[in-house]
C-alpha cells in the first residue's frame, strides 16, 4: 500500500447548541478514520445529519475539529501556521452541491475559475492566465470561449463543469466533492461522473466524493466509508460494502434504494 | 376517473408562446397509479399543475382535462375551489415549504375539513388525529401539536399527506414527493402511497425523474421529454421492452445499480421461456 494522501485520525467535532436557555452537546463527527491513496477515489455516504458534510468541511480547513488530526501529504492541516496553511490550500480543493448558488452569478466564467489562482505565488498574469484558464475549461469540456461568458448563459450541468474547471485551476492533489451531482438530471449526472473518472484517470486525481446516493458510490468509488451519526461505521472496497455489507445500517441502506429490480405495485404485493 | 385529451400549455415568450406541454393525452383509471417520468423542463409538473387548476395566469392551454367527464380548464375558480382538496388532493416536493410555519400539525389538517365540511372544531381534530395515525406518524397525539419546523423532513411530507387525504379526494396528485428526502425515509413515504392507493382506491398521479421511484410504485407510465409524450404503457412494459429511444437512454443513464435489477430479470425471464 502506498502512503495515503489524506490520512484522517480520530476525527471528532462538537457543537454545542443554545436554544431556549439550554446548552446542549451534539457530536456530529465522532472518531472518524480514513485513508486515501493517491489516484483513488473515496466515497462517504450516508444520509442526511450524518455528519458527512462536516468531516468536507474540516478536510477542506472550513472547520476546524475538536479533536483529532487531518494529514494531507503527511502534513498536519491544523497544526500549520496560518500562512502556512493559506499556502497549502492550492492542494486542496471542492467542488459544491448547488451549481447555480457556488458560481458568481455577476463575474465572468473566466474570473470564476482563475479565482483560486490567487492561492499562487507564482500566479500566471496576462496572456497566460488566459490560456490556463482555455486549458482548464476545454479540460473538462467545455470551449475555450466559455470564458468570456456568464453563469446564466449555462445549464446545471455546464455550471458543475465550471465548478470542476475552477477546482482544477491550482492543480490540487485533493478534490472534496460534496454532493457534486446531486442536483442534475441523471443523464447530466452520469456525464459528470464520467469527467470525474477521465480526470482521475488522466491526471491522478484524488477525490473526497460525499454523497447520499448508493448508485453514484458504485459507479465512481475506489473505496466506500458508511457514515451514520457521526460514526464512520463500515469502510472497505466498493465491492466489499456493496456486495458483501456488515453492518445492518449498510444492509438497511442498500434495501431502501430504488431500483428497477421491483416493477409495478400489484407485482410486488402478490 | 382522469382523461387528459390533446392537452397543450404555453407561455407568451420574447420569440413567441413557447410550448411546455405539446398535445398530451394520457388517462388514469379508478384506484390506477399512473407514474409520470421526466428531466428537468419535460413538462411533468405543468401538467400536474393543470390538472388541478394551478397554472399560472399568464398560461395558454388547449385541449381538455376531463375529471369524471367535466372539463377542468373551462371551470370558473369557483367550482375549481370546490374540486381541489375534496376531489383532487396534492402532494409537493418541498414539504417545509408547502406547510404553513405558523399552524400546528393538526390545524393544517383540520383546516381543510372545516373548510369544506360542516363539523366542529373537536371532531376535526379527531379527524385529523386519525389522519396522522394512518400516514403513521409515531406518537400522533403528541404530534398533533407540533410545528413544521418541529418535525423531520419525514415527518412533515406525512403531515402533506395527511392534509392531502383530509377531504378525501379520489385522486392524489404527488409531485416529487419524495426527492428532498433520505432514501430510508423514502421508502416509507411510497409504502404509504401504495397502501392508499390498494386500500383507499385512490387514483394516484406520482411524478419524479427516479425511474426507480416510478418503477415500483406505478401501474402505468408516461415518459416525457420536452413537453411531449413519449411512450405511456404499463409500467413493467415500458421499463422492460422500451420502444423510445429517449426511454432507453433514461434507462442506461441510471446508476449500474438501479439498472441491475431489470437485467437480472430479464435475463431470467428470457432463460424461462426458452
Amino acid at each position: 500500500m502506498t502512503a495515503p494522501l489524506l490520512a484522517i485520525e480520530n476525527l471528532t467535532r462538537d457543537y454545542t447548541l443554545r436554544a431556549k436557555g439550554a446548552t446542549r452537546h451534539l457530536r456530529a463527527v465522532d472518531g472518524v478514520s480514513l485513508a486515501v491513496e493517491p489516484g483513488s477515489i473515496f466515497a462517504v455516504v450516508g444520509e442526511s445529519g450524518c455528519g458527512k458534510s462536516t468531516l468536507a468541511r474540516i478536510v477542506m480547513a472550513l472547520d476546524r475539529p475538536t479533536g483529532g488530526t487531518v494529514r494531507l501529504g503527511g502534513d498536519d492541516l491544523f497544526a500549520l501556521s496560518p500562512k502556512a496553511l493559506a499556502r497549502k490550500r492550492r492542494d486542496f480543493q471542492m467542488v459544491f452541491q448547488d451549481p447555480y448558488g457556488s458560481l458568481n452569478p455577476r463575474h465572468s466564467v473566466g474570473r470564476i475559475v482563475a479565482e483560486p489562482l490567487h492561492l499562487l505565488d507564482d500566479a500566471p498574469r496576462g496572456r497566460d492566465r488566459q490560456s490556463l484558464v482555455a486549458r482548464a475549461l476545454e479540460d473538462v469540456g467545455l470551449p475555450a470561449q466559455a470564458a468570456e461568458r456568464y453563469p446564466h448563459e449555462f445549464s446545471g450541468g455546464q455550471r458543475q463543469r465550471i465548478a470542476i474547471a475552477r477546482a482544477l485551476i491550482t492543480n490540487p492533489k485533493l478534490v472534496v466533492a460534496d454532493e457534486a451531482v446531486s442536483a442534475l438530471d441523471l443523464s447530466i449526472q452520469a456525464q459528470i461522473l464520467r469527467l470525474i473518472l477521465s480526470l482521475r484517470d488522466r491526471h491522478g486525481l484524488t477525490v473526497l466524493f460525499i454523497t447520499h446516493n448508493i448508485g453514484v458510490v458504485d459507479e465512481v468509488a475506489d473505496r466506500v466509508g458508511v457514515m451514520q451519526a457521526g460514526r464512520l461505521v463500515e469502510t472497505g472496497t466498493v465491492r466489499e460494502v456493496l456486495d458483501h455489507p456488515r453492518e445492518d445500517y449498510t444492509r438497511t441502506l442498500l434495501a431502501a434504494e430504488p431500483t428497477l429490480a421491483v416493477l409495478g405495485r400489484r407485482r410486488r404485493r402478490a | 376517473m382522469l382523461a387528459i385529451r390533446n392537452l397543450s400549455i404555453a407561455f407568451p415568450g420574447p420569440a413567441g408562446p413557447a410550448r411546455v406541454v405539446d398535445d398530451v393525452s394520457v388517462a388514469v383509471g379508478r384506484g390506477e397509479s399512473l407514474g409520470i417520468v421526466g428531466e428537468s423542463g419535460s413538462g411533468k409538473s405543468m401538467l400536474s399543475l393543470a390538472t388541478i387548476g394551478l397554472l399560472p395566469g399568464s398560461a395558454r392551454t388547449s385541449g381538455e382535462i376531463l375529471l369524471d367527464g367535466k372539463d377542468i380548464l373551462r371551470l370558473r375558480e369557483r367550482e375549481l375551489c370546490s374540486l381541489r382538496g375534496r376531489r383532487i388532493g396534492m402532494i409537493f416536493q418541498e414539504p417545509m415549504t408547502a406547510l404553513n410555519p405558523a399552524m400546528t400539525a393538526g390545524q393544517q389538517i383540520a383546516e381543510g375539513i372545516r373548510l369544506h365540511r360542516t363539523v366542529g372544531r373537536s371532531e376535526a381534530r379527531a379527524e385529523a388525529l386519525r389522519l396522522l395515525d394512518r400516514v403513521r406518524i409515531p406518537d400522533p397525539a403528541r404530534r398533533i401539536d407540533s410545528y413544521p419546523h418541529e418535525m423531520s423532513g419525514g415527518q412533515r411530507q406525512r403531515v402533506g399527506i395527511a392534509i392531502a387525504l383530509a377531504l378525501k379526494p379520489d385522486l392524489l396528485i404527488a409531485d416529487e414527493p419524495t426527492t428532498a428526502l433520505d432514501v430510508t425515509v423514502q421508502k416509507e413515504i411510497l409504502d404509504i402511497l401504495d397502501e392508499l392507493v390498494a386500500d383507499l382506491g385512490l387514483s394516484l398521479i406520482l411524478i419524479s425523474h427516479d425511474l426507480g421511484v416510478i418503477a415500483r410504485s406505478t401501474d402505468r407510465t408516461l415518459v416525457m421529454c420536452r413537453g411531449r409524450a413519449v411512450e405511456e404503457g404499463p409500467t413493467e412494459t415500458v421499463l422492460r421492452h422500451p420502444s423510445a429511444q429517449y426511454t432507453r437512454d433514461l434507462i442506461a443513464a441510471l446508476p449500474r445499480r438501479a439498472r441491475a435489477g431489470l437485467g437480472d430479470e430479464a435475463r431470467h425471464a428470457a432463460g424461462g421461456a426458452r
